[in-house]
């Protein structure tokens, strides 16, 4: 086993080192209301995981703590440790622009900016400070490849991103995501806004994907978790109920819960 | 959804053990005809298979149907797959009843032997309760009574190896009548196959049950 529910495993201190993220105790609030409940989840380099579980289980809440998203909602708070590295990215050292550079984000709905496909992707790489327009351009098209979307854009580059289809918005969101060659991509429900063959196309990018990256997907599409991930982590009223590889989760769960939810008998 | 998925799983339970109860019958019907020399039921036996045949392809088509539309998961994906198995399971088992009944045919028609070769009664028995108890296991989700079936293959096992050595022995004292004994010999080995098909359903209903695989031996 790979990600461990520390609750269950005691683990050698000098094997956290091997995690590329680990949740420690992390606990979250809302306006004082408790989001999360002291979260024990680590997560392997270049492994996907799915994270699943009923709409408010805080599974998205847990993913944007990975990247500080939630820092921009007021009156919200984390405890715990969160370790990147095996460094705490809640520290008051961290410079978090440098670190949502390092850990991407995809999300729900496409949300390219109101630019051309080239800017979409150029933009991370000039807030990050490259003003080498041959180093930019080489870029844009290693991320577009990388994202399987140059083969269909690489003649309209300089047409507004607005006008490719929601399917290919968010390919080039992904390639956005890329472009700052990031070492972990958060997805939060990446195809719940797409159709079956782009849906298809974003699950084919991911196995791609993950051989370079640490990978966590918050999907509410259980057959979407089962084929992508590695490792499965079912949330449940802001707790991490059950971890598990994922072909053993979905056959033979250990708790009668994730049971219950998987095969809809939830409630 | 789930709603639906489970009524379709509630009568798929239903219909496999309507084969279970149809196939148990064929299986007594045979082992009557066993014990009485009973041409007129071991025709009725053969007959009867064609009924089996089609149920059989009606629970798979169902199955596959199932996996198709709702895509189950954990206890659910079980449940069908074991369905699935013992469903082949239970067909293969009537097989053999017919097989038992086309013995009893040739058997019939020749002149009765003038002494007691072997009593099959109690090796019928046996599979006879292994089939039931293996059914009951799938409708309780029994699995101590699964793992029961699995032992009392060994007893069928070993009255098959008397039937051998029994029949082995009238053979020698009697070549004239070898067509009839090995008719008789093999009634002996379809009970035997027709008792290890019905530990495949037990060990399907483990799987079930537990998640764990537990064909070729790998209990305990």
């Amino acid at each position: 086993m790979n990600i461990r529910n520390q609750s269950t495993t005691i683990m050698a201190p000098e094997s956290e080192v091997l995690y590329k993220m680990q949740a420690k105790d992390l606990s979250f609030f809302y306006n004082g209301s408790q989001a999360l409940h002291t979260i024990h989840l680590a997560f392997l380099p270049r492994q996907v995981v799915a994270l699943i579980g009923p709409s408010g289980c805080g599974k998205s809440t847990f993913l944007r703590c990975l990247n500080r998203m939630n820092d921009l909602i007021p009156n919200t708070r984390a405890t715990g440790e969160l370790l990147l590295d095996g460094r705490n990215i809640y520290s008051p050292q961290v410079d978090v622009v440098n670190l949502r550079s390092r850990i991407g984000m995809v999300f729900q709905k496409p949300n390219p900016f109101p630019k051309s496909i080239f800017e979409n992707v150029a933009y991370g790489l000039r807030v990050k400070g490259i003003k080498d327009k041959g180093r930019i351009v080489e870029r844009v098209e290693k991320t577009l490849q990388q994202a399987a979307l140059w083969e269909e854009v690489k003649d309209r580059l300089h047409d507004s991103a607005l006008g490719l289809s929601g399917g290919q918005q968010q390919r080039l969101c992904i390639a956005r995501a890329l472009a700052v060659e990031p070492e972990v991509l958060l997805m939060d429900e990446p195809c719940s806004a797409l159709d079956p063959i782009a849906t298809q196309k974003i699950e084919e990018l991911i196995h791609e994907l993950k051989d370079q990256y640490t990978i966590i997907i918050v999907t509410h599409n259980m057959q979407q978790a089962a084929r992508v991930s590695a490792m499965t982590a079912f949330f449940y009223m802001g707790r991490l109920i059950e971890v598990e590889e994922t072909d053993t989760l979905f056959t033979r769960p250990r708790l009668k819960q994730t049971e219950d939810y998987i095969t809809g008998r939830f409630g | 959804m789930a709603k639906h998925l489970q009524r379709e799983l509630d009568k798929l339970k239903k219909t496999i053990l309507t084969l279970g109860a149809m196939v148990e019958e064929r299986v007594r019907m045979a082992v009557q005809a066993v014990e009485n020399r009973d041409e007129a039921l071991a025709q009725r036996v053969v007959q009867a298979d064609h009924d089996i045949d089609v149920m059989e392809v009606e629970v798979e088509e169902e199955c596959l149907k199932l996996l198709a539309l709702y895509q189950p998961v954990a206890v659910d994906l079980r449940f069908i797959v074991a369905v699935i198995k013992i469903n082949n399971e239970l067909e293969s088992i009537a097989d053999q009843a017919v097989n038992i009944a086309e013995r009893v045919i040739t058997i019939a028609r020749r002149p009765p032997f003038d002494q007691a070769v072997f009593d099959f009664s109690r090796m019928a028995e046996k599979a006879q309760a292994m089939l039931k108890k293996s059914l009951d296991a799938l409708v309780n989700l029994d699995v101590d009574l699964a793992f029961k079936v699995m032992l009392l293959d060994d007893e069928v096992d070993e009255l098959r190896n008397e039937a051998y050595d029994r029949i082995k022995q009238v053979m020698a004292a009697n070549p004239d009548r070898l067509g009839l004994l090995i008719n008789m010999l093999l009634i002996s080995r379809h009970l035997e196959r027709l008792a290890d098909y019905t530990t495949n359903i037990a060990e399907e209903v483990i799987y079930l049950i537990e998640g764990e695989i537990v064909r070729h031996g790998e209990i305990c």
